[in-house]
């Protein structure tokens, strides 16, 4: 299968103006290809640049230099240096993206922030309930909490909202930040089972994943992110 | 069929005396998108919009708009009475002052119908329907229809003002710090309130607020104004997660953590 997602070249720092114009680079010439069915997890130490990766892939992180293609409405998009509308639909439709932390939206019901993606992409109020309620069960959210704002949630609660919003519009390409950290082994088994599925289904994924038995359960190929300066420079497929 | 911008702006300029107020703005609103204008004080936010609003005359640029009912149109070529009916049909304008965008001798059924009325709705008792509707989409209480926004509290009178500017439909709407003024628990519920309308009805907005927060929560894109220009804009989430321009890391860093 031909890669769904094509990185190449992708270079970034962060440039901190009360410092001075410190630069920091944290991302040189990283290229990249997943296809369908293929899930990448991305290794290397704290602060070599997985998750600034991860973000720039989504388009939350502006690349410096390099290109980001992604396979969208049967078409190929440069996500790098997108207007904003494009990079929108491209989240709409195609990218997916699990972060640690919930952006809790006050009085919105849990049931709700799990539907809304999938609202978007024109199910029906019924039909998107009934999936958001079957996430939720699989993912261990009792059902009296469905209808209560998750502000209140635990920590782990609220991630697993948040997965269950990220995987009910089958995103042919998921980015997965730590989609398995605060969760107890029953619900990290639950989340592994649904990533697993999604892959098979033909998701091309890209996560990090900090727990070595999720990474096992879910890659099926392992990326070292080297930190710029440390060498070999870059990060080669 | 293509998508044209709902709005086209280009070389936009307004000056106050010596003072450049907004100094050389361009940009596209595309039909869907919330773009929020953020900076501090002073940085020309308001006076942009509304020269975009057409309520004020900018000195050189132009301002597209690409009306539902007749094609593109030049907001500031257009006679008074023209644009007065744009602003009353295919526009709202919701004013950070709720005072300022009702009519406070009138009851809150008036205020809402008074929009269908310019849109050419004769039927008082589908006015009054629709009126309520709107009232309970706004969570005022219902039997508050015949009630003068004076006996309302500020969070009702903005949600009142929010109706007003949404029963028509109209298809893009300006928005000045919608929730300024407010407390912080009437801000949350118009918040989500304004959140699931322009979701709802599929609104454009142009929207002004100094709430980086708020910002966050409402809009798709933003533009980050200092000294009347535009030094940084892109996707929200872009902006306000990696800010490229030193005033945009000082307002980012400036919001104290909760």
């Amino acid at each position: 299968m031909p890669p769904v997602l094509r990185v190449s070249g992708l270079t970034k720092s962060f440039v901190i103006h009360a410092q001075g114009g410190l630069a920091l680079p944290v991302l040189r010439d990283v290229s990249l290809a997943v296809s369908p069915g293929e899930c990448v997890a991305l290794v290397g130490p704290s602060g070599a640049g997985k998750s600034t990766l991860l973000r720039c892939l989504y388009g939350n992180y502006r690349a410096d230099a390099g290109s980001i293609r992604v396979r969208h409405r049967n078409d190929h998009v440069e996500l790098a240096g997108a207007e904003p509308r494009v990079t929108l639909d491209v989240r709409r439709r195609t990218l997916g993206f699990v972060s640690q932390f919930l952006r809790v939206i006050p009085r919105v019901p849990a049931v709700d922030v799990v539907a809304e993606p999938a609202l978007r992409l024109g199910a029906t109020e019924t039909e998107a309930r009934r999936r958001a309620e079957f996430l939720l069960g699989v993912l261990g959210i009792p059902p009296h909490l469905w209808s209560l704002p998750p502000a209140t949630f635990s920590g782990g609660e609220q991630q697993r909202v948040n997965i269950a919003r990220s995987l009910i519009a089958d995103y042919p390409i998921l980015l997965l930040d730590e989609p398995t950290a605060a969760l107890d082994a029953g619900n990290r088994d639950g989340v592994v089972e649904l990533i697993n599925q999604r892959r098979d289904a033909g998701a091309a994924i890209v996560g990090i994943f900090h727990d070595a038995a999720v990474r096992d359960a879910v890659a099926t190929r392992i990326l070292d992110v080297v930190p710029p300066g440390a060498q070999p420079p870059g990060v080669q497929p | 069929m293509t998508v044209r911008p709902l709005l086209s702006v280009r070389d936009l300029t307004k000056r106050f005396g010596n003072r450049v107020a907004c100094r050389d703005v361009a940009f596209d609103l595309w039909p869907g998108e919330v773009l929020g204008i953020v900076g501090e004080s002073g940085s020309g936010k308001t006076t942009l919009l509304n020269c975009l609003a057409g309520r004020m005359t900018p000195d050189t640029g132009s301002v597209i708009y690409d009306s539902n009912a007749s094609g593109l149109v030049d907001v500031h070529g257009l006679s008074e009475a023209r644009r007065r009916l744009l602003t009353r049909t295919e526009w709202g304008f919701v004013n950070q002052d709720a005072r300022e965008g009702l009519r406070m001798g009138v009851s809150a059924g008036a205020n809402i119908g008074e929009r269908l009325m310019a849109i050419g709705e004769r039927h008082y008792g589908e006015i009054r329907r629709t009126a309520t509707d709107w009232l309970g989409r706004v969570e005022i209480e219902l039997d508050r229809l015949d009630d003068r926004p004076t006996d309302f509290s500020g969070g009702m009178r903005q949600r009142l003002q929010i109706a007003r500017n949404l029963v028509s439909n109209p298809w893009l709407v300006f928005m000045d710090e919608p929730t300024g003024g407010l407390d912080v628990s009437v801000q949350a519920r118009i918040l989500d309130l304004l959140r699931g309308l322009v979701e709802n009805l599929h609104l454009s907005a142009v929207l002004v607020t100094h709430d980086l927060g708020v910002a966050r929560l409402l809009t798709h894109r933003l533009m980050v104004m200092q000294g009347g220009r535009v030094v940084e804009d892109g996707l929200t989430d872009q902006v306000l997660d990696d800010p490229q321009h030193a005033y945009t890391q000082m307002l980012v860093s400036s919001i104290l953590p909760v």
